[in-house]
C-alpha cells in the first residue's frame, strides 16, 4: 500500500469541479483508492463520498493507493492535485 | 377567462405561446419481495445504462448550446451514477433482502439526500437536489414511465412547471420553446440562471402557474415586467406581439454593441456600469457588457436570515465579484440598511420618519463592529480586483472623515495580522442628502470620487416621501433643482481631478442621459439590461451639443419644461 498526506491549500477546499476530476481520475485506476480526512475515510472513486467529506481550505488530507498500480496512481493524483491547484 | 399571474423577471424578453405542462410523472411505487435477485440486479443496471446515455446526449447537448459550465453539471450526474458507494448498496440490497430495484434504490438515495441537506453549507445542500433529479431518472426507467422530454416538443410552447431542474432546463428545445413560467424560484434560482443564459424569456415564482394554467392555454410570459397573462384577449396579444417584435430588434442591434466601449458621437469615453446585488447576478453584467460594478448592494448579504453574516461568508462574496469583473472597476456600497429595508435581528426601534432616521452609516458608525466585520471582510478581498469603497447616506463631512478613519484603523489592524490589503483602494460617497451636493467642494478635496444615489436625493430635495402615492407628483427626476445639485458635484469632483457617478435610476433613463452627458457625467450605473439600450443611445449623441442642452434646460422653470426641450433636440 502507498499513501502520502497533502495539505489543501485551495481557498473552496475540495468542492464541485475539483472533486469531479479528482474522482474521474482515481476511477481510472484498478487500485483501491481512499482518502482521508479528520480520521474519515471515503472512497476516492465516489463522488459523494468525496463531497461528504467538506475538506475546507487547510485540510490535511492523506491519500492511499493499495493494487496493482498503486504507484502509478498515487503519482497521477498527485498531479491532479496541483495541476487544479488544490495542494 | 383571462387573467395575471404575477411573479419575478427572471430573463427579459416576450413569449407568446399555447401553454406545456411539463409536470411530475407519478413515480410512486410498492416495496415488493423479488424471487431472482440476480435478474433484479440486471433490471436495475439496464435502467442504469439507459439514465447513463441519456444524459450523455444531454451534457453533449449543454456543452455545444450552453457551454462547459453547464455541461459540468451534467458530468457531475454522471458521476453520481457510476458512483460506487451509491450502486453498491443498491445492488447488495437487491441481493441480500430481495427487495426490487425500486425499493432499493430510492432507500439508499433518500440516505444521501437526507445526509447532504443536513450539511451547514449551500453548496452541499444543493447537491442533494442533484442526487434527487439523477435517482428520479433511473426510477422512471425501472417503472417505465415515460420521462417528460422537453426536447421532443414539436410545436411552439411556453413550459409551465413547478420549478425546472437543471437537466429539465437544458433539455428544452430552443426551437419550439419559447419561455417558462414556474410556481417557486426567485432571480438566483438555477433555472432563472439557465433562462438568462439560453436568452428564453422567463417568469418564476409566480406561486400558482401549475394550478391556474391548463394545457393548450394561451399564455404570454412578459419576462420584462414579471407578469403572466392566461388566455389573454385578442387586443392584448397584439399589443403584446408589437412589444415582442420591437424587443427582438432592439435586441439585435444592441447586441453588436456588447464588446464595444461606450463612447459619444465625438469621441468622448464614459463608462456604463451595473448595479448589483449578490454575485448571481455578473453573469448579467457580462452578457450586457458592462463595463464596471457601479454598485453592488451589500444589504441582500444581510436580508432574509436571522443574524449577521460572518466575516468569512462576506468575504466570498465579494471576492467573488471582484474577481468575476476581472480587474474592472468595482463599488461596493457598504451597509445601508434602514428606512425602507429592516433587519428585524437588529432589534432597532420602530420610528416615525424612517427616512430621515437611524439608517445607513448613522447606524455603522454607532454599531461600529457590525461596521468592522464588513469593513474587514472587503479589505481582505481586495487583493482580488478593483475595490472602490463607497459610504451611504453621508450628511457631512464628519462623517465620512469618522468612517474613512475607521476604514484605515481596520486597514492597519489586517496588515499587522499580516493579510495583504490593496494600496490603490478608492473610499468615495454616496451623494443623496442635499447638503453634501451643496458641500461637495469640500467633500471633493477628501473623497475620491462620488456617486449620486439620485432615488434618495430627489425625495429630500423635494420633500415627498417616495413610499407615499399622494405626493408621487413630486418625484421630479428633471426638476432643475435636481439638475443644479447635480451639476454642482460634478463640477466640484473635476476641478479636483475627482470623478462622478450616477447609479440611481435616473441613470439610465433616455430623458435624463442627454442631459447627465452634458452636465459632464463621468459613470452611469444601471440594472444591467439598460447597459445596451443606453450605449446605442449615447453612441448617437454628440457631447457638444448635449452640453449646450444641459445649459439651456438649467435655465429653464419646471420638471415639464425639462422634459419637453431634450425631446426637441433629440427628437423623442
Amino acid at each position: 500500500m502507498t499513501q502520502k498526506t497533502f495539505t489543501v491549500t485551495a481557498e473552496t477546499g475540495i468542492h464541485a469541479r475539483p472533486a469531479t476530476i479528482l474522482v474521474q481520475n482515481a476511477s481510472k485506476f484498478d487500485s483501491d483508492i481512499q482518502l482521508e480526512y479528520k480520521g474519515k475515510k471515503v472512497n476516492l472513486k465516489s463522488i459523494m463520498g468525496v463531497m461528504s467529506l467538506g475538506v475546507g481550505k487547510d485540510a490535511e488530507i492523506t491519500i492511499y493507493a493499495d493494487g496493482s498500480d498503486e504507484e502509478e496512481a498515487l503519482a497521477s493524483l498527485e498531479e491532479t492535485l496541483k495541476n487544479e491547484g488544490l495542494a | 377567462m383571462s387573467s395575471v399571474l404575477k411573479g419575478i423577471a427572471a430573463s427579459s424578453g416576450i413569449a407568446i405561446a399555447k401553454a406545456y405542462r411539463l409536470v411530475e410523472p407519478d413515480l410512486s411505487f410498492e416495496q415488493t419481495k423479488v424471487e431472482h435477485a440476480d435478474q433484479e440486479v440486471q433490471r436495475f443496471q439496464d435502467a442504469l445504462q439507459t439514465s447513463k446515455n441519456e444524459l450523455e446526449v444531454i451534457r453533449d447537448r449543454a456543452r455545444t448550446e450552453l457551454g462547459e459550465d453547464k455541461a459540468q453539471i451534467f458530468e457531475a450526474h454522471l458521476l453520481v451514477l457510476s458512483d460506487p458507494e451509491l450502486i453498491s448498496p443498491i445492488e447488495d440490497k437487491i441481493n441480500q433482502e430481495h427487495v426490487n430495484a425500486e425499493a432499493a434504490l430510492k432507500e439508499t438515495a433518500d440516505m444521501f439526500v437526507t445526509m447532504f441537506e443536513q450539511m451547514d453549507n449551500e453548496y452541499m445542500k444543493e447537491r442533494a437536489a442533484d442526487i434527487r433529479d439523477v435517482t428520479k431518472r433511473v426510477l422512471s426507467h425501472l417503472l417505465g414511465v415515460k420521462v417528460l422530454n422537453p426536447s421532443m416538443i414539436s410545436e411552439e410552447v411556453v413550459v409551465i412547471a413547478e420549478d425546472l431542474t437543471p437537466s429539465d432546463t437544458a433539455q428544452l428545445n430552443r426551437e419550439f420553446v419559447k419561455g417558462f413560467t414556474t410556481n417557486i424560484g426567485g432571480r438566483t434560482s438555477h433555472s432563472a440562471i439557465m433562462a438568462r443564459s439560453m436568452e428564453i424569456p422567463a417568469v418564476v415564482g409566480t406561486k400558482e402557474a401549475t394550478v391556474t394554467i391548463e394545457n393548450g392555454d394561451m399564455v404570454i410570459v412578459d419576462g420584462l415586467n414579471g407578469e403572466v397573462h392566461v388566455n389573454p384577449t385578442d387586443e392584448l396579444i397584439s399589443q403584446y406581439e408589437k412589444k415582442a417584435a420591437d424587443f427582438a430588434d432592439q435586441k439585435a442591434e444592441w447586441a453588436k454593441l456588447v464588446d464595444e466601449k461606450t463612447v459619444t458621437a465625438d469621441g468622448r469615453h464614459v463608462e456604463l456600469a451595473a448595479n448589483i446585488g449578490t454575485p448571481g447576478d455578473l453573469e448579467g453584467v457580462t452578457n450586457n457588457g458592462g463595463e464596471a460594478i457601479g454598485l453592488y448592494r451589500t444589504e441582500f448579504l444581510y436580508m432574509g436570515r436571522t443574524e449577521l453574516p460572518s466575516e468569512a461568508e462576506q468575504f466570498e462574496s465579494y471576492k467573488a465579484v471582484l474577481e468575476g469583473m476581472k480587474g474592472k472597476p468595482v463599488v461596493v456600497r457598504t451597509l445601508d440598511i434602514g428606512g425602507d429595508k429592516e433587519l428585524p435581528y437588529l432589534n432597532l426601534p420602530e420610528e416615525m420618519n424612517p427616512f430621515l432616521g437611524f439608517r445607513a452609516i448613522r447606524l455603522c458608525l454607532e454599531e461600529t463592529d457590525l461596521f468592522r466585520t464588513q469593513l474587514r471582510a472587503l479589505l481582505r478581498a481586495s487583493t482580488y480586483g478593483n475595490l472602490k469603497v463607497m459610504f451611504p447616506m453621508i450628511s457631512n463631512l464628519d462623517e465620512f472623515r469618522s468612517a474613512k478613519a475607521l476604514l484605515l484603523e481596520v486597514k492597519e489592524e489586517l496588515i499587522q495580522e499580516g493579510v495583504e490589503v490593496s494600496d490603490s483602494i478608492e473610499v468615495g460617497i454616496m451623494v443623496e442628502i442635499p447638503s453634501t451636493a451643496v458641500m461637495a467642494d469640500q467633500f471633493a478635496k477628501e473623497v475620491d470620487f462620488f456617486s449620486i444615489g439620485t432615488n434618495d436625493l430627489i425625495q429630500y430635495t423635494m420633500a415627498a416621501d417616495r413610499m407615499n402615492e399622494r405626493v408621487s407628483y413630486l418625484y421630479q427626476p428633471y426638476n432643475p433643482a435636481i439638475l443644479r445639485l447635480i451639476k454642482m458635484v460634478i463640477d466640484a469632483s473635476h476641478k479636483e481631478g475627482k470623478w462622478t457617478g450616477m447609479c440611481g435610476e435616473m441613470a439610465g433613463d433616455e430623458i435624463a442621459i442627454p442631459i447627465l452627458l452634458g452636465l459632464g457625467l463621468d459613470e452611469f450605473s444601471m440594472s444591467a439590461t439598460s447597459i445596451l439600450p443606453a450605449r446605442t443611445q449615447i453612441k448617437q449623441l454628440s457631447d457638444d451639443k448635449m452640453k449646450a442642452l444641459a445649459e439651456h434646460v438649467l435655465t429653464l422653470g419646471t420638471n415639464d419644461e425639462v422634459i419637453e426641450a431634450v425631446k426637441k433636440e433629440i427628437n423623442l
